[in-house]
């Protein structure tokens, strides 16, 4: 149900599915972060005008979705990539490097520091606070996969992997 | 040919590690091995294989528990691959396959453990009902329900001397009889499982291995305060536990253990999931409220305590997860047994999430009192690599760091707490030699600041002025007087902040600072960083002789500071070299070294600050 790539304007079977998501929590108190989430799993991300819409429909403030959208580090306001990479960034898995592995692959996603997706949208790095799985670190997640006890060699193995898959050339080394 | 098994039990370990390491498929591989060799089709419903949650010894996942006739044998390290020959000459050769059984290692891990909380967990099928029951499940719910009184119940818990296993400790009768003291009407219980702790992950294994008990111990504390609602906060980053959660719910709801007049006693409760959004402040109690009403997760003054005014402002419990889940088994056997577990104040057991540079990473349950030397050197097996131990953090971004000196203190509430530590969630991680104390509190700092809500003023710009300092101190680029300025902040801070984000914000500072002072000193006066991590007081070279030329560090180099061809030693430019290290990291032949950096000994960067 993801749909990346430029902006999602309303229309369609889009305003179809909000319907739907304000529909089920009409009659629930304090549903904005569940809305929202539901937002961003059809959306992929939360577009501005889905908020104006679902403002609307649940008679509340858009201020009160922006302020809540805002908080959590969860909520994205720009599309996101294809493959989704998430680099852990726990305490196990930054004493044994994860640092080094973002900077690693903001440099062979073509990331630059600072910024999260990559212009040809094809990649998404971010980083999580903890994933839980620290006695495996560092650990990175792509595209829900976990990978654990990974380093700059495979990661960088990892991406160049995942480019050939996508275009059918520059395939992995290994 | 296969000898007399009458029953065959196969248990592969299924946690976030297991399935990672090839869990699944390994589980598959069984089913199809047990069906060629007729064995399943043989003993039939004897024949059982099922996934199962953490079993603790994550470092040596797959770990598979092969039980023929009630005698267990476990393997490590199970690759797909591996099945076959365990099935023709173990289970059908009656000879178990000693290469890959589990070493002496793996016995001293589990020996001194005592497991209460993580009793089921690593045992029975997390996704089946019937094997919690089978195993006593839903035994303590049955029994309360049966003719114990809500007031009996908590008199049992406050016997049992239970204290939350959040972090903070508060004894959980007492959280029970004051919510159940308040005027009736509706009440609320809710399961705090927002384990934002970095490093910590005894929650999601719990959720993950047995989430019956957590509902169990909910349904209990339901029954004992008056509560019709219930509430599991739980972050959206352990999907896995999510979706067992939700199956949980579904069956327990089946077999009328949650909904309406539960077991035909009249008594209504039902549990709701409600995912956290990726915010650590949300596991303060009165933010994750906040939360869970649909505002920005902002903590509030108390009083009111959420005891009296908590959601949508009626009378709250707020338990932790491992809190919750040690409910059935004080039940189920009795406050006197629980209570003979522990110290004099801290009683029962505590999960610990062993990792960092030790050698069996892993989730391990060990009853208060023991001591840290024991847990790190006996159940851990000390420093991995044989390294040097240096500290081991303990309480994530609100703990602190405990030198080696002091590893014999019992651990128990109190005794953390003197220390500069605190119990926390459990998370101990381990750090070596290798690891700078500078670099350790300042990895918090950043993280501290990053997750103050920026409600009060001493949280939100004091954990960044902390930060900024330690960032100084950490390239070499400290003031004399910082560390009392360091000192001082981290009072002010404590004291003046607002919820216990911020009132814990500077342990990690603060117990550095005490135990670890000469390191801050170094990096300093002589601008240098003793454990040789911090990236901007090194350099990083190549050594010729021990160079393969593999490009393995070219690869990794995200400034193309290293040149030299293939099978060819090659170079640092080090006018390019950013020192991020990920040349040092990938080397399997040791051949980049890492040294302290001449230049700024006393040349060119003191200057600098000087002027």
């Amino acid at each position: 149900m993801q749909k990346t790539g430029k902006q999602e304007k309303l229309g369609g079977a889009d305003v179809g599915e909000l319907e739907d998501i304000c529909a089920r929590h009409r009659k629930e108190k304090g549903a904005v972060i569940s809305i929202l989430q539901e937002i961003q799993d059809v959306f992929g991300y939360i577009p501005e005008d889905c908020i104006n819409f679902v403002a609307a429909r649940m008679e509340l403030p858009a201020s009160h979705f922006y302020g809540v959208a805002t908080f959590y580090s969860q909520f994205h306001f720009s599309p996101r990539g294809k493959n989704i990479i998430t680099v852990c960034c726990g305490t196990a898995c930054h004493v044994k490097g994860s640092e080094n592995l973002i900077s690693v692959l903001g440099r062979e996603l073509g990331i630059p520091e600072g910024r999260e997706t990559s212009a040809d949208q094809n990649f998404t790095l971010e980083k999580v606070n903890c994933v839980g799985a620290c006695s495996i670190a560092p650990v990175i997640i792509i595209n829900r996969t976990v990978h654990g006890k990974t380093n700059a060699d495979t990661v960088a193995k990892e991406v160049k992997r995942l480019r050939g898959a996508k275009d059918g050339k520059q395939g992995g080394k290994d | 040919m296969e000898n007399k098994v009458e029953k065959i039990e196969i248990k592969v370990c299924m946690g976030p590690v297991g399935i990672t390491a090839g869990g699944p498929a390994v589980l598959d591989a069984f089913g199809a091995e047990l069906e060629r060799a007729g064995v399943s089709a043989r003993l039939e419903k004897n024949c059982t294989r099922h996934k199962v949650g953490c079993k603790g010894f994550c470092s040596r996942d797959v770990l598979v528990d092969v039980v023929m006739d009630g005698r267990r044998t476990t393997y490590q390290y199970v690759k797909p691959h591996m099945v076959a020959r365990i099935v023709r000459e173990h289970i059908m050769g009656g000879v178990p396959v000693a290469d890959w059984e589990v070493n002496e290692d793996y016995r001293t891990f589990h020996d001194r453990q005592v497991k209460v909380v993580l009793s089921d967990c690593g045992e029975i099928d997390p996704e089946e009902i019937g094997a919690y029951i089978e195993a006593g499940g839903y035994e303590a719910v049955r029994r309360v329900l049966a003719g114990i009184t809500p007031e009996e119940v908590i008199e049992e818990v406050k016997r049992s001397g239970l204290r939350g296993r959040g972090g903070a400790g508060f004894p959980t009768g007492l959280k029970w009889e004051a919510a159940r003291k308040q005027p009736p009407g509706l009440k609320y219980i809710i399961c705090n499982a927002d384990e934002g702790d970095p490093g910590a992950f005894m929650d999601r294994a719990v959720l993950e291995g047995n989430p019956h008990s957590v509902l169990e111990g909910m349904i209990v504390a339901a029954y004992a305060i008056g509560a019709e609602e219930g509430y599991v906060y739980i972050r959206a980053e352990y999907p896995l536990a999510v979706e067992r959660l939700k199956k949980a719910i579904g069956q327990a709801r089946e077999k009328s253990f949650l909904g309406k007049d539960i077991m035909g006693t009249g008594l209504n409760f039902d549990i709701k999931i409600k995912l956290g959004a990726g915010a650590f402040v949300c596991g303060e109690e009165t933010a994750l409220i906040a939360s869970i009403e649909g505002q920005r997760g902002m903590p509030r003054a108390k009083p009111p305590f959420p005891v009296a005014g908590g959601l949508w402002g009626r009378p709250t419990v707020i338990n932790n997860v491992e809190t919750l889940a040690n409910i059935p088994y004080i039940i189920r056997r009795g406050a006197d047994w629980f209570s003979s577990m522990g110290t004099e104040r801290s009683k029962g057991t505590k999960v610990f999430a062993l990792t960092g540079k030790i050698r069996n990473t892993g989730l391990i349950e060990v009853p208060m009192g023991m001591s840290m030397r024991e847990i790190i050197f006996s159940i851990g097996g000390g420093i991995e690599g044989g390294k040097k131990f240096k500290a081991v953090q303990m309480g994530g971004p609100s703990g602190g760091c405990i030198p080696e000196h002091l590893l014999d203190v019992k651990v128990c509430y109190e005794n953390l707490m003197k220390l500069g530590a605190i119990m926390g969630s459990g998370g101990m991680i381990v750090l070596d030699e290798d690891d700078c104390m500078v670099e350790v509190a300042k990895y918090f700092l950043n993280f501290t600041q990053m997750e103050s809500c920026g409600k009060c003023v001493p949280c939100r710009i004091g954990t960044k002025r902390l930060y900024e300092i330690l960032d100084r101190i950490s390239k070499g680029e400290g003031k004399e007087d910082d560390l009392t300025l360091l000192e001082r902040l981290s009072r002010d801070v404590k004291l003046a902040s607002l919820c216990g984000l911020g009132q814990t914000a500077p342990n990690p500072v603060l117990s550095t600072l005490q135990y670890f002072k000469s390191e801050f000193e170094a990096h300093i006066q002589e601008k240098k960083c003793p454990a040789k991590a911090c990236k901007a007081l090194s350099v990083f070279r190549i050594r010729k002789d021990l160079c393969k030329g593999c490009g393995a560090c070219m690869r990794a180099c995200p400034v193309a500071a290293i040149s030299g061809r293939q099978k060819e030693p090659h170079a640092i430019n080090r006018g390019i070299c950013i020192k991020c290290g990920g040349c040092f990291d990938v080397c399997k032949f040791g051949a980049v070294r890492k040294g302290k950096d001449q230049k700024n000994g006393k040349g060119k960067k003191r200057k600098l600050i000087s002027t």
